[in-house]
This record gives structure tokens, C-alpha cells and sequence, in this order.
């Protein structure tokens, strides 16, 4: 039993496990409440370039040492302008253009990285987290920005609700339709920012998707989804860093690879919708 | 933030009394404005021509023409989706842009059913607009949800997830969410298709129920049958308006000959029958 506790409680010595075990919790909460509605939307290549799309912002926020939400907001909504302006004559396919900006912005935001001197380690970070290098005031602004994402979706569920549902509902109800779909996209670039360093621009989605889908099987109602989300989503956040302290493996892919495992548990054995379930 | 409630919520428009609940008066379409989403250098070329008509409040109107013939156009026209290129959509005397009563009953087929949300989730989105931002249901939101399913025969269903109802079912709690909106302009895409018979006259009895409420209902359909017998007046449609009307002057050989031309052959006989290969092989009538 002892043994047990000192399992646990051992690595909580160290400062900066427990601030990356606050970090992951509170990323793997938002992210994935903030995630079902990327699911709902079929928005998730969207959401997965726009974690690319604000790599020069970030960096450019970097340099000039100002705070890396700034650049990330103003290159989402870039990428969002843009996006839109290709897509607006019907000359391309959506995902077409949402290819060419990904692409175009990332490569600018290496770029961008690889002039500074320290590029390997830094573009590591940006790639893929630096969950163990969380500071007290990381900590701090992911808190903050985490608790305004969650408030402002608490305060527009039910207009998010039609939106993902229904989207001529939404138009017959005469909701601010547009003023809806830039809110989410804000709230999508500011999330991202948020789990920055705790997972990375690469494996940013899984935040987004994979607790989402999994919650997806379970439950049968959106609150019930959400809720199912952020608990998988928080364990995923808080059994990755355990992993990575005891297997020493990167923070970012372990917390990634226990959501991805509980997904295909789930997948599996869901009570009346999994895999192995339904063929019985 | 209180300027931010009023400047996103809808404006709210009154009816002028003694309005026609819909008119459509000299509207064109052009490609670039509807569906097509292209440009085309549409020399003249519109998805829908010259449509006028009305109608009246409490009255049930069939919407028929072949596929392509711009019904669906039509149906966003209405509700304000697409804008005329010329011409004026009124609805109870003002433009779509603000009315928070028309609803659309949308195509089964556009409707994700695996969306994690209960029978009472979808009706109760009908209530969003008038619950306003900021604001949750209260008791009164939820005696309009249940008396909405009572409405439609459908209370049992309330805790069902959407994905658990049949096709008949699933159209009738869309109708109960357009109930719950308070609509008075309800629009239906193709509800029928796939429904059997006593589903259909299930959804014709509540639908009959509407009318006296006032509440009009404007139906697109490939059943010439049931245009024929179950509706107050046709609007046969080919981007233009062929014939608008009671159902046995709009549904006569030549109106259906025009409407149809390429798809409709005549089999010369006694009655001269009119067959109209409309959609998926159904539709065949008599003239």
C-alpha cells in the first residue's frame, strides 16, 4: 500500500511534475469539451491545419518576446480570412484551400524558427510540447485562457448546439451565424495555444478528436459527451505524465497514447455500440 | 455586453395584419445567387424565372416539378438563404431577414442521426431563438417541448436519442421542433419519401390539426398523387412557374407535358396517360 502511495506521490516532489500534471489536466479538460464540437462539425482537418497556421504568429510572438497567444489569435484568424477568400467564388473545394494555407503557413513558420539560433531544440517544442518545462506562469495563463474557453462555450452552448446540429435552423432562428463560426474559430486558435506545450502543433488534433470520439460511443446526449470527454481527456493528461516519469518517454506522445488506447478500448467494448458488443 | 445581446439578437418583426402570409412577386434567381455556388456568365440563364404567386394563412401547398426544377431554391429563397437577383420575397408583408416564424422541416437525408441529442434536445432547439442569448430554458420553454410532442403523438419518444426513431417518427418530431419555434410558415423538403402509407396520414392528420392554428404549410414533393389529393393548391414548377392553382386545373396533361417535357411520355388511350418518371420511379398519375 505504501508502495502504491509512493508511486504517486513520489514524483509529486518535483515542482515541475506537478505544475505538467495541473497543465495536462486543465489542457486535457478543455481541449476536449472544445473538441466535441470540432467532432460534431466534421471540422477536424480544420482543426488540425489552424494548430499548423498559427506557427509564425507563435513565433513571431516569440522573438519579439510578447505573448505567444497574440500571434497564434491573429494568424487563426489569417488563416480563417483566407480560407475563406479562396473558398468564396466556388473556384475550390474547402479542404483544397484549407491544404494550400496549412501548408503555406506552416512552412513560413519554420522558416520563420529556423533563422533564430536555437532551432532543433525550439521547433521540438513547438512540434511536440515541453510538458516537463511548464513555468509557474505557463501555468497561470494556460488556467486563465483554459477557464475563458470553457466560459464562453458554457455561455453559447445551446446557439453551438443548433449550429453543429442544424445549420438552416440556426439561419430560420436568425442566430448570429457568423459571429458564431469566428467565435469557435477563436476559441479553437486560443485552445491550441493553451495545449501548446503540453502536447504540440503535431499532435494537437488527438486532443481535440480522440477524446471526443471515444466519448462519442459511450453517450447518447451532448452534456453527458462533453463530461465523458474531459474525464478521458484529464486521465489521459495525468496517466501521460505518470508514464513519461516511469518509461521516460516523451511527455506529449504518452499523453497522446493513452487517450489513443482508451479510444480503442471504448472502440471495443462500448456497452451496446462497441465493436466486440455487437458481433457477440 | 448588453450592447452585444441587442446587436446579435434578432430584430423582431411584427405582422402586418391582412398581409399575405407569403408572396413572391416578378423574383428571379440567377445560378450565381443559388445553388450552384459558381459564377457562370449566366446570360439571362436564372435557376428560377419570374416567379409570383401567394398564399394565404392556414393553407397547404404542394410544391411538384421534376428534379433540378429549382424546389429546394425556392424553399431557400424563402427563407432567406438565397437572395432574388430582382424581385421581392414578403413574407406576412416583410422580407425574410428577420422572421423567427418560418421553419424548414429539412430532408431526412441532410440530418446527422447519430448527433448526441434526445427527441426533447431537437424540439427544444426550436425554442432557441426566443429564449434568447444568455438565457436558459425555463418551465415555460419546457411545457411548450412536451405539449409540441403531445401535439404530434410522439410524447413517449421524448428520451429517445434521434437515431432510435423510425422514418415517419423522425418526421414528426421535426415537426414538433417547428411547433416548439412557434412557426407559422412551415416549409417541408421531401418529407414523404420513404414513409408508408399510414405514416403518411399520420403526418397529414397532424398536419391538419395546423390549420386551425393558422399555421401554413408549403410542401415539396415528387408524389403527384398526393399533390392531387391531399393539398389545397399545386405550384408546378420547371424554373419557372408552369401552372399555380387547385390541383385538378394544375395537374392537367399539358401543364405536366411542359413541367416534365423530356421526362414524361404519354401512352395514348382512353384516359391518355400522363406517365412522369419524377424521381425514383414513383409518381405516375392520371390525366
Amino acid at each position: 500500500m505504501t508502495a502504491l502511495i509512493s508511486w504517486f506521490a513520489d514524483p509529486l516532489q518535483f515542482d515541475f511534475i506537478s505544475r505538467a500534471l495541473i497543465a495536462a489536466i486543465i489542457v486535457g479538460v478543455v481541449c476536449s469539451v472544445l473538441g466535441t464540437f470540432v467532432v460534431l462539425r466534421g471540422m477536424a482537418f480544420f482543426g488540425d491545419a489552424l494548430a499548423h497556421t498559427i506557427l509564425p504568429g507563435v513565433v513571431i510572438a516569440f522573438l519579439l518576446g510578447w505573448p505567444l497567444a497574440i500571434g497564434a489569435l491573429i494568424f487563426g484568424i489569417i488563416t480563417a480570412v483566407l480560407i475563406g477568400v479562396l473558398t468564396e467564388q466556388g473556384l475550390l473545394k474547402e479542404d483544397t484551400a484549407i491544404g494550400v494555407v496549412f501548408a503555406g503557413l506552416f512552412a513560413l513558420g519554420v522558416a520563420l524558427l529556423s533563422i533564430t539560433g536555437n532551432y532543433t531544440v525550439d521547433l521540438a517544442h513547438f512540434l511536440f510540447g515541453n510538458l516537463l518545462g511548464v513555468s509557474r506562469q505557463d501555468l497561470l495563463v494556460t488556467s486563465v485562457l483554459g477557464a475563458i474557453v470553457l466560459l464562453v462555450l458554457f455561455l453559447f452552448y445551446k446557439e453551438f448546439l443548433v449550429l453543429s446540429f442544424d445549420r438552416v435552423l440556426a439561419v430560420t432562428l436568425r442566430l448570429p451565424a457568423t459571429f458564431l463560426n469566428y467565435l469557435l474559430l477563436i476559441l479553437i486558435a486560443v485552445t491550441i495555444v493553451v495545449s501548446l506545450q503540453v502536447v504540440g502543433i503535431a499532435l494537437m488534433l488527438a486532443m481535440f478528436v480522440t477524446p471526443a470520439a471515444a466519448a462519442s460511443l459511450m453517450t447518447r446526449r451532448l452534456p453527458t459527451m462533453m463530461a465523458v470527454a474531459a474525464a478521458i481527456g484529464a486521465f489521459s493528461g495525468v496517466t501521460g505524465v505518470y508514464a513519461s516519469y516511469y518509461l521516460d518517454v516523451a511527455s506529449g506522445p504518452s499523453v497522446v497514447l493513452v487517450a489513443t488506447a482508451i479510444f480503442v478500448l471504448v472502440f471495443l467494448f462500448a456497452p451496446r455500440r462497441g465493436l466486440v458488443v455487437t458481433r457477440l | 455586453m448588453a450592447e452585444l445581446v441587442t446587436r446579435l439578437a434578432p430584430k423582431r418583426i411584427h405582422h402586418e395584419p391582412g398581409q399575405s402570409t407569403l408572396e413572391l412577386d416578378h423574383v428571379y434567381v440567377s445560378f450565381a445567387d443559388g445553388t450552384r455556388g459558381v459564377t457562370l456568365a449566366s446570360g439571362g440563364n436564372y435557376a428560377l424565372r419570374d416567379l409570383t404567386f401567394s398564399v394565404t394563412k392556414g393553407e397547404r401547398i404542394a410544391v411538384v416539378g421534376p428534379n433540378g426544377a429549382g424546389k429546394t431554391t425556392l424553399f431557400r429563397l424563402i427563407v432567406g438563404t438565397v437572395t432574388p437577383s430582382q424581385g421581392q420575397v414578403n413574407i406576412y408583408g416583410h422580407g425574410p431577414g428577420d422572421h423567427i416564424c418560418i421553419a424548414y422541416v429539412p430532408q431526412r437525408s441532410q440530418i446527422d442521426f447519430a448527433f448526441p441529442a434526445t427527441v426533447e434536445d431537437v424540439v427544444m432547439m426550436g425554442r432557441v431563438g426566443r429564449i434568447g442569448l444568455f438565457r436558459w430554458p425555463r418551465r415555460h420553454d419546457r411545457e411548450v417541448v412536451r405539449s409540441s410532442l403531445a401535439r404530434v403523438e410522439a410524447s413517449h419518444l421524448a428520451k429517445r436519442q434521434i437515431g432510435e426513431l423510425s422514418g415517419g417518427q423522425q418526421q414528426r418530431i421535426f415537426i414538433a421542433r417547428a411547433l416548439a419555434q412557434e412557426a407559422e410558415l412551415l416549409l417541408m423538403d421531401e418529407p414523404l419519401t420513404g414513409l408508408d402509407l399510414p405514416s403518411q396520414d399520420r403526418i397529414f392528420n397532424i398536419l391538419g390539426t395546423l390549420r386551425a392554428d393558422g399555421v401554413t404549410v408549403v410542401v415539396a414533393t415528387h408524389d403527384l398523387n398526393l399533390a392531387a389529393e391531399r393539398f389545397d393548391r399545386v405550384l408546378l414548377l420547371n424554373r419557372e412557374i408552369i401552372s399555380y392553382g387547385r390541383p385538378e386545373q394544375v395537374l392537367s396533361t399539358p401543364h405536366l407535358l411542359r413541367a416534365y417535357s423530356g421526362q414524361a411520355t404519354i401512352i395514348p388511350g382512353e384516359h391518355n396517360v400522363v406517365l412522369v418518371d419524377a424521381c425514383c420511379g414513383q409518381g405516375e398519375v392520371d390525366a
